[in-house]
């Protein structure tokens, strides 16, 4: 992302949809994809495996 | 910066076509077919081994073989191509210069450089260690750092990719919405990040542990963040070809979305839950909560699946729309009989359409259920499901794309009309033959990636019922047949962009693969505003049939062998 913040859309037409202005901000989507796997998958997956006791 | 914002328009879309961007789209879809060129020979060697009766390589040159060919066809091959759609998708379809050319190049040349070493290193014999190269099986260090070279030029691709999108928006050079393809595309890119990323996090690491800086990485940690590599990368690949689906029916047919909202919000379930299935390569993995297993796999899975369903009803219900819209309509399937079959493109995407589905897709759903994938886990079936969604839908979309790309990008006809029309059905039909049967043989226990399955040196052997060897005999006949597909694709390509006819800047008289006249849909944001599709509703019906069956039957074969008393 360092080419380019992602720009406000503030200027435009305020009553857009949500749903619309999520699905036209790539950033913001990109955020989304990357956050929810991470979360979801690796933080939880690598807490569960940190939880394995060591064996003696 | 002038020289390099030089633009032509395409004489059949109306689109404007920035050069730097063709020639880039150019040099990665050439790389990427070479490498599915040597892949494909590697599986072929390796399908002949797995065939009792040829076993034809020494067990060494098989895993060696079996890592190259994993290596060249689901990274080199596919991802080289999918550059070449990013860029296709964001510069050409929204009318715009590509961001940072130059950049764009290195990406290209650390992409070139890392799959090059990856096969120079894998065909040096120290790193037989397969696609997965799970630790503590050493690899040679060039083996990973190849891989993080690959990775981090195809990562800076997909920033081309975002910057390309940012340019677009400023300069206004599309109006609304980014086109559907273009979204789909977008949904590619974004799932590559996280691929990407995830890659670099556990190859990294492991590169300083084959060079003794490190000195171990837990092998489960390892699994899991490879897979998160390893699995989304599959999703990176079902956005594009998915994308490349509504591509090829707009361009051929001038088919539009039966609703954008619709499709866009199945690509943004993708973007949401589709990585979250990287879970189902740990279902059997002791060491891990069913909590983690289950929340990951099937509640999220399932919403993902249920974006895919959302776009095999959607694609074919836009072709269905367009083809009525040019007078089709009798009955319940005209608009399917008279579709374009001879034309290589659409023939090749609508078979692939429908393998995803019904091959690939299916089976996934099964594989990932947990207790389902007791019956099959580490099988040929796993194999059998993933030639299905990568070989015989990703890989034969992307062929099938190629048959427009040439004439419009290349600006050449294809050479040797009557092969190209042939080679989907051939390549097609050995591709599901090789899903259908490898996965026909893990049913019946075939371990996956065994040399020798039957232990003949050792003293106690095992033996197969003959169905499961009948198979492996017919998955190598799929396998030549699959090869045959694959040649004839490699020498149409080759020939057309050396030999075809030149077409200069204007429009051929009877191309192989015709174009409508209003192809330029496929850069537009509409909908095709019909929802009469008798046709698609019942092959939608048919296919949601065919999957509660076949899941049903799992469950049933599941209770007989694991009874619960
Ligand atoms: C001519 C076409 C092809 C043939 C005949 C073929 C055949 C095979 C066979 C027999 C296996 C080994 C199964 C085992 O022993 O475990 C295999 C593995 C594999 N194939 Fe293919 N394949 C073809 C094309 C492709 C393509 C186009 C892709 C990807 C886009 C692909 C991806 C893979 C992967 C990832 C593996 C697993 C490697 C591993 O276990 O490390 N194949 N293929
Ligand atoms: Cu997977």
């Amino acid at each position: 992302m360092s080419h380019s913040e992602p720009r406000q859309d503030g200027g435009e037409d305020e009553r857009v949809p949500f749903m619309q202005r999520l699905l036209d901000n790539p950033f913001l989507l990109l955020f989304i994809g990357v956050t929810v796997p991470t979360v979801f998958y690796i933080i939880w997956g690598v807490m569960e495996i940190a939880q394995i006791p060591i064996a003696p | 910066m002038a020289t390099i914002e030089q633009f032509r328009t395409c004489p059949t879309t109306g689109l404007k076509v920035h050069l730097a961007a063709e020639n880039l789209i150019k040099a990665n879809a050439v790389v990427a077919v070479v490498f599915l060129a040597v892949g494909g020979l590697f599986g072929l060697m390796v399908a002949l081994t797995r065939w009792p009766a040829v076993h034809l390589l020494p067990a060494d040159w098989f895993y060696l073989a079996l890592t190259a060919h994993g290596l060249d066809v689901l990274l080199v091959w596919i991802i080289f191509f999918e550059v070449a759609i990013l860029y296709f998708a964001s510069a050409v379809l929204l009318n715009c210069r590509l961001a940072a050319p130059r950049v764009a190049w290195v990406a290209f040349a650390l992409m070139l450089i890392g799959a090059v070493l990856a096969n120079i290193t894998v065909l040096q014999g120290q790193s037989s260690v397969m696609f997965t190269s799970y630790v503590p099986m050493p690899a040679a260090p060039n083996f990973y750092l190849s891989l993080i070279i690959f990775a981090v030029g195809a990562l800076i691709a997909c920033f081309v990719f975002f910057g390309t999108l940012v340019i677009a928006k400023e300069e206004k050079t599309y109006q609304g919405s980014i086109p559907l393809v273009t979204f789909g595309a977008m949904t590619a890119a974004i799932i590559a990040v996280f691929t990407l990323a995830a890659g670099a996090i556990i190859l990294v690491p492991t590169w300083l542990w084959s060079i003794g800086y490190i000195s171990d990485i837990d092998p489960l940690t390892y699994k899991l963040v490879w897979w998160a590599m390893g699995h989304s990368s599959q999703q990176i690949n079902v956005s594009a070809h998915v994308a490349v689906w509504y591509a090829i029916a707009a361009i051929v047919l001038g088919a539009k979305p039966i609703s954008e909202k619709v499709s866009r919000s199945a690509f943004l379930l993708y973007i949401l839950f589709l990585q979250l299935a990287s879970a189902h390569h740990l279902l059997a993995e002791p060491g891990i909560s069913s909590e983690w297993k289950i929340f990951n796999t099937s509640y999220m899975m399932y919403l993902a699946v249920l974006g895919s369903m959302i776009h095999g009803l959607t694609v074919p219900g836009a072709i269905e729309a367009a083809q009525r819209r040019r007078g089709l309509t009798n009955g319940i399937f005209e608009w399917l009989r008279k579709a374009p079959w001879g034309n290589p493109a659409f023939a090749g995407m609508f078979l692939s359409l429908v393998m995803f589905g019904f091959l690939g897709g299916i089976t996934g759903v099964v594989l990932g259920t947990e207790q389902l994938n007791l019956l099959m886990h580490n099988t040929l079936y796993v194999p059998g499901h993933f030639h299905g969604t990568v070989v015989a839908g990703t890989t034969l979309a992307f062929m099938s794309v190629t048959y427009l790309v040439i004439p419009l990008i290349f600006r050449r006809d294809l050479v040797l009309k009557k092969v190209a029309q042939i080679q989907p059905y051939l390549f097609g039909i050995g591709a599901g033959g090789i899903s259908l049967f490898m996965m026909g043989a893990g049913t019946l226990g075939v371990a996956r990636r065994h040399w020798d399955i039957g232990f003949a040196d050792a003293v106690l052997r095992f033996e197969y019922p003959e169905v499961a060897i009948l198979m492996l005999g017919l998955n190598g006949i799929c396998a030549v047949l699959a090869s045959l597909g694959g040649i004839s694709y490699v020498v149409v390509v080759v020939g057309s962009v050396l030999f075809g006819k030149k077409m200069g800047e204007s429009k051929l008289a009877a191309p192989v693969a015709p174009v409508t006249s209003t192809a330029g849909v496929v850069g537009e944001y509409g909908n095709a505003g019909t929802l009469k599709l008798p046709g698609t509703i019942v092959l939608v019906s048919v296919f949601m049939m065919a999957f509660i069956l076949y899941y049903v039957v799992n469950w049933k074969y599941l209770s007989e062998i694991w009874p619960l008393r």
